[in-house]
């Protein structure tokens, strides 16, 4: 690993002031970036250490849950509110990780993560997300655990939050600090597609940090469910994975949310598909219609075909859960 | 050099005369070449000391296993690295170095934490449990014993980890059922498949109701 400076920021404000040197990085957790530093994908020159700052609480206040970035995912994960009000969220951070590096990960580190694109990782192959310009070794290499959806020509890879698809669907807010003071984004407008600059995950600016996410009040903690399609029962990235949240009462869905991980660089809201279930009674053909039509659009590439298959069926398979339909 | 596309300033005397600059380079390599090579290595050793000196060792004080250690490390330095090379506290292993495997599984301040993807500096006031500071001297920890008692290791290579986490799973509740059991292992992987095995030793010590 290169070498490099570390200190501890002392304030919000100074880490602000840090970051506008470059090679500049915040570490937290350090699960991914001490990862990355280590195999060379990236080599910043300082690390502020933000740890210790007061951004840790989970508070719930007039009509929305408030999670500090630096909360634990283990934490954020057994938090009684959370599971009270938010169970999706939790379900989904157990579906994370392991529990050591949950012990480790923070929310803010967990939406920072980057892309798990073997091409990303490997510093002797192409890859447009790590070194712009060298091209996507993924697109005609093995892309088994690429996207299917919103790939574009310079990089195909996944987004591998968990965390972040619940978020997603859950219409949270990220609040962020920088220079000019704080501004709020939907968390569905925080992480981007590819385009033509795969090297940017995300909307926050270089200097900016983020302070932590608001999640509205919502009907939907009686029929939640993550469902997580992997390669192996536990501690793996997800293939395929669905949040649904639905708002049930006298037998018929008033409000519907759902989103895919696994499938593009982002995490999936179907936002279509939400607007064809409300009003609706739970039944196995609606759901079934509602995957098709979610499936709409998928691009496979050499390796990744079965996904559009899986990806449908994980849909049908969620929602007829998080109805009552069948048990977990 | 292309200053523009690094957008950073040039330097002074590369402004006013980038011959000189070419010259004076060239006149080194020069007289690096035409050295005895024990010279160069000498001044080599110089520069790698100038380059140490820029990025100076931090002091580091932490608890490990009851002991107060006051130390001076690298920020590269990762806790495992620091246990096993400046600890002698080899029983935390390096199993894959990048956070999958679970081999280099620790306490901080009671909590599971892998101690490759931990950068030392970052542990600074904190307490550290490794393997080694399970027993109370030759009595051995109640998670020791039942992986003994139920063969939960074959090369054992990955067994510290394994009691570091199995510990810690009962401490945290999530020692209920065999299922819960293996969801909450999941962080640490056996090569050998000593899973089944594993799984008992962590169920008798949580039906044997001891302190852990």
């Amino acid at each position: 690993m290169k070498q490099f400076e570390y200190v501890k920021a002392g304030s919000t404000q100074g880490v602000i002031n840090a970051l506008a040197q470059p090679g500049t990085k915040i570490i937290a957790g350090g699960t991914n970036l001490v990862d990355l530093m280590k195999r060379g994908v990236t080599a910043p020159d300082k690390l502020v250490d933000i740890t210790h700052l007061p951004l840790k609480d989970i508070t719930a206040t007039s009509g929305r849950l408030h999670i500090g970035t630096l909360a634990l995912n283990s934490i954020v994960s057994e938090n009684s509110l959370v599971q009270k009000k938010q169970p999706l969220l939790s379900m989904a951070l157990k579906a994370g990780a392991s529990p050591q590096l949950r012990n480790m990960a923070t929310v803010g580190g967990n939406m920072m993560q980057r892309t798990r694109c073997g091409y990303f990782y490997d510093t002797t192959l192409p890859c447009n997300k790590r070194q712009p310009e060298s091209g996507c070794g993924a697109k005609e290499g093995y892309n088994r655990m690429h996207a299917i959806f919103g790939t574009s020509e310079k990089c195909i890879a996944v987004h591998p939050s968990d965390m972040c698809v619940a978020l997603a669907a859950l219409d949270t807010t990220v609040i962020i600090a920088g220079k000019k003071g704080e501004r709020k984004l939907a968390f569905t407008d925080f992480h981007k597609l590819p385009g033509d600059t795969p090297e940017l995950d995300n909307h926050l600016a270089k200097d900016e940090i983020i302070l932590g996410i608001e999640i509205p009040d919502n009907n939907f903690a009686d029929h939640s469910y993550y469902l997580k399609i992997r390669d192996r029962q536990s501690y793996a990235f997800a293939l395929v994975s669905v949040a649904v949240a639905l708002d049930i009462s006298n037998g018929v869905i008033r409000s519907a949310r759902l989103a895919m991980g696994g499938v593009a660089h982002k995490p999936w809201r179907l936002y279509d598909a939400e607007k064809a279930l409300a009003g609706k009674q739970p039944s196995v053909p609606l759901f079934e219609q509602i995957a098709r039509g979610a499936m709409q659009g998928a691009k496979a590439y050499q390796h990744n075909e079965f996904k559009i298959n899986l990806a449908s069926n994980a849909v049908i398979q969620a929602l007829k859960v998080a109805s009552g339909l069948v048990p977990a | 050099m292309d200053s523009k596309n690094h957008n950073t300033t040039p330097k002074e005397d590369e402004k006013e005369n980038p011959r000189r600059t070419f010259l004076k380079q060239t006149s080194l390599l020069t007289a690096i070449a035409m050295a005895p090579s024990a010279l160069v290595k000498a001044a080599e050793n110089h520069v790698d000391d100038k380059i140490a000196d820029v990025f100076e060792k931090m002091p580091l004080k932490m608890e490990v296993n009851g002991q107060l250690q006051s130390l001076s490390v690298e920020p590269r330095a990762t806790l495992l690295d620091i246990l096993r090379e400046q600890l002698d506290l080899t029983g935390s292993k390096k199993g894959c170095d990048y956070g999958q495997c679970g081999a280099c599984t620790v306490h901080i301040d009671g909590q599971r934490v892998l101690s490759c993807l931990t950068l030392g500096v970052m542990v600074n006031g904190k307490k550290v449990t490794t393997i080694e500071g399970l027993a109370k001297g030759d009595q051995l920890h109640p998670m020791q014993e039942a992986f003994i008692k139920h063969d939960g290791f074959q090369c054992g290579y990955c067994t510290p980890g394994q009691i570091m986490s199995a510990v810690a799973c009962v401490r945290e509740g999530h020692a209920d059922s065999e299922a819960e059991i293996r969801e909450f292992m999941s962080g640490n992987i056996c090569r050998c498949g000593a899973y089944p095995n594993i799984v008992k030793a962590i169920q008798d010590v949580k039906e044997g109701g001891l302190t852990v």
